[in-house]
């Protein structure tokens, strides 16, 4: 359980830092050194993932295949044939676009791919709805052996990208367009597969990754003003998810809020009930996007008019309290 | 340059007869599956296997191997013929292809099989696979070549332009990629279909170096492999004008037979005309 109040640095806690994709791109410079087996492959977005970093330090490790996914997608596993370890790295939308050779090539081959995608959901803000993937989540996690990623802050970003390095299959993880605020303390230690209990609470529990975790804490902090104590957990493995993490939860507040920058359909949402189904139900509420496109504006516009803010989880968490039943 | 014998071509003739026997055998017994491309490409997987390769059935994971990518997946039972002469695995295997279970899938599944190199299917992914381990052995300077097989139907698929543009960009002279031209897929002949012509210039505007052989003429075949060796700076695709079916004369250049397997009587009558 991590606690922020505990952290060393408290101070940065809060404090605006990088956005996902330049933590991402960060981390594969700190991260080359000592593993000498990964390359990176772009489709010409090198700026936006953040992977312009890694070319600048590492150009023989970088590979450019131009506006041409499902070619890098499948390209990346005939490497990994080789023993190498490829990022495929692209805009999420992009890697709907290779979704099929995501598939076969790397998932169904078995091969050691991490495809890692920037700009999903609302965050990806001005460029409007044909932008914003909205179901990427649900698409990746819905490919048989494919694991599922969706760090919340740059620092949970740098010991993710170490982690899914580590695992030896095929890995999907989320980055994010805008800069983010730094939410995690510095003893925070992610944990493939594992949840994490951020604050806790007693009243309910709100279930968020992503850029999504920065708002289910706003909203646990809006809630105490009222005297409802709401735990937040980090889910940001969204497969396999944290089965034993959900119903102690389920168990011990009574209610569960999902919260993610995606579809209410087959994301964060989706994999949280259907482990309650399994395991411990309990009434639960999703925040997401309710079956729409996205459109232009800045993200936390997007986020009011399409019902993803701290304001919107607190009123799902209320919701989800009166359906208890005691 | 490898010497092309009197003997190498014997050997690589009764190689693809006897591939094409059991490709007729596995496909009777299994009752479905890809009869006519298979046969098409008898000869030059024949030539890769059993002259041009640098492989060892008893360490398929050996690293400094050749790597051969069978793009068009459908073509199954070639590849799975000539693993099985080459010793990767017990040829009684091959009677339990598409069966449950079995390591001889419908189409190759790289996890199942020793030898196979790729998982492939989907059209057009086999090529960036080899785009993908040709690149490698570039970046780590491995002696290894990479042999693609590819339908010419196949090469409608867009992203067989995406890998071509990759392996010219990268300069991957150790790629070679077979086009077996039979002319036909499955709904007829391809340029009714969607016309991919003209095969050989469309290569060579995306910058390889360009060879037509006679897919069925083991020489040309041979002479095709030792001038890709030669190239420097580009990868090389042989367009093998080839005949669907080849070698059962009731199922030579008749789409009918894309995919669609012998019945008990057309296996006896094909593999009188094999032996």
């Amino acid at each position: 359980m991590e606690q922020p109040g505990t952290s060393q640095e408290p101070l940065l806690l809060g404090s605006s830092g990088d956005s996902l994709r330049e933590a991402f791109g960060k981390s594969l410079v700190t991260l080359a050194d000592r593993y000498d087996n990964f390359v990176v492959l772009d489709a010409d977005v090198a700026g936006g993932t953040g992977t312009h970093h890694f070319r600048r330090a590492y150009p023989k490790r970088f590979f450019q295949f131009g506006i041409a996914e499902q070619n890098m997608m499948a390209v990346a596993a005939g490497m990994a044939a080789t023993g190498l370890v490829p990022f495929v790295t692209t805009f999420a939308v992009f890697c709907l676009r290779a979704y099929e050779q995501a598939r076969l090539s790397v998932a169904y081959a078995g091969r050691n791919v991490k495809i890692v995608a920037s700009h999903p959901g609302l965050d990806v803000g001005p460029d409007g709805g044909s932008a914003q993937a909205l179901e990427d989540l649900a698409a990746f996690r819905a490919i048989p052996g494919m694991v599922v990623v969706s760090p919340a802050d740059p620092l949970e970003v740098e010991q993710a990208t170490e982690a899914i390095l580590n695992y030896n299959g095929p890995v999907y993880m989320r980055t994010g367009r805008s800069p983010v605020l730094r939410v995690l303390p510095a003893d925070y230690s992610f944990e493939l597969g594992k949840g994490k209990i951020i604050q806790d609470g007693i009243d309910a529990t709100i279930v968020a990754c992503g850029v999504e975790l920065a708002r289910a804490l706003t909203a646990a902090d809006l809630l105490a003003r009222e005297s409802i104590s709401a735990r937040v957990v980090n889910m940001s493995t969204i497969k396999p998810i944290d089965d034993e993490l959900l119903a102690k939860c389920a168990l011990e507040t009574g209610c569960i809020v999902t919260a993610e920058d995606h579809n209410i359909y087959g994301g964060l949402g989706s994999a949280v009930a259907e482990s309650l189904v399994g395991n411990h139900l309990c009434p639960a509420e999703m925040v997401g996007i309710k079956d729409r496109f996205g459109e232009s504006g800045e993200p936390e516009e997007l986020a009011e008019k399409y019902g993803i803010t701290a304001d919107y989880i607190c009123k799902a968490v209320k919701k989800a309290i009166t359906r208890k039943q005691y | 340059m490898k010497e092309i014998t009197e003997q190498s071509v014997t050997i690589t003739t009764e190689k693809a007869r006897q591939m094409r026997r059991n490709i007729i055998s596995m496909l009777g017994q299994a009752g479905s599956g890809h009869t006519g491309g298979s046969l098409s490409a008898s000869d030059i997987v024949a030539c890769l296997y059993f002259w041009e390769m640098n492989i060892d059935p008893k360490n398929p994971g050996w690293e400094a191997r050749d790597r051969f990518v069978l793009s068009k997946g459908h073509a199954a039972p070639v590849l799975y013929a000539a693993l099985a002469e080459k010793g990767f695995f017990p040829q009684d295997y091959l009677n339990r292809l598409r069966k449950l279970g079995s390591p001889l899938q419908g189409h190759p599944d790289m996890r199942k099989l020793p030898g196979v190199e790729a998982s492939t299917g989907s059209l057009g992914q086999g090529i960036s696979w080899a785009v993908g381990m040709a690149l490698a052995g570039k970046m780590d300077q491995k002696p290894y070549r990479v042999y693609a097989l590819l339908g010419d139907g196949e090469i409608e698929e867009g992203m067989v332009w995406e890998a071509s543009m990759a392996a010219a960009h990268y300069k991957l002279d150790n790629l070679t990629a077979f086009i077996d031209n039979n002319g036909l897929q499955i709904d007829g002949r391809v340029e009714e279909v969607m016309s991919p012509l003209p095969i050989p210039d469309k290569f060579r505007a995306f910058g390889w170096e360009v060879l037509e052989i006679d897919g069925h003429d083991h020489r040309q075949i041979m002479q095709a492999l030792n001038t890709a060796r030669t190239v420097q700076n580009r990868p090389t695709a042989v367009i093998a004008h080839t005949i669907k079916g080849k070698g059962c004369s009731f199922m030579e250049n008749r789409a009918e037979w894309h995919g669609v397997a012998p019945k008990p009587d057309e296996v006896e009558k094909a593999l009188a005309e094999l032996s």
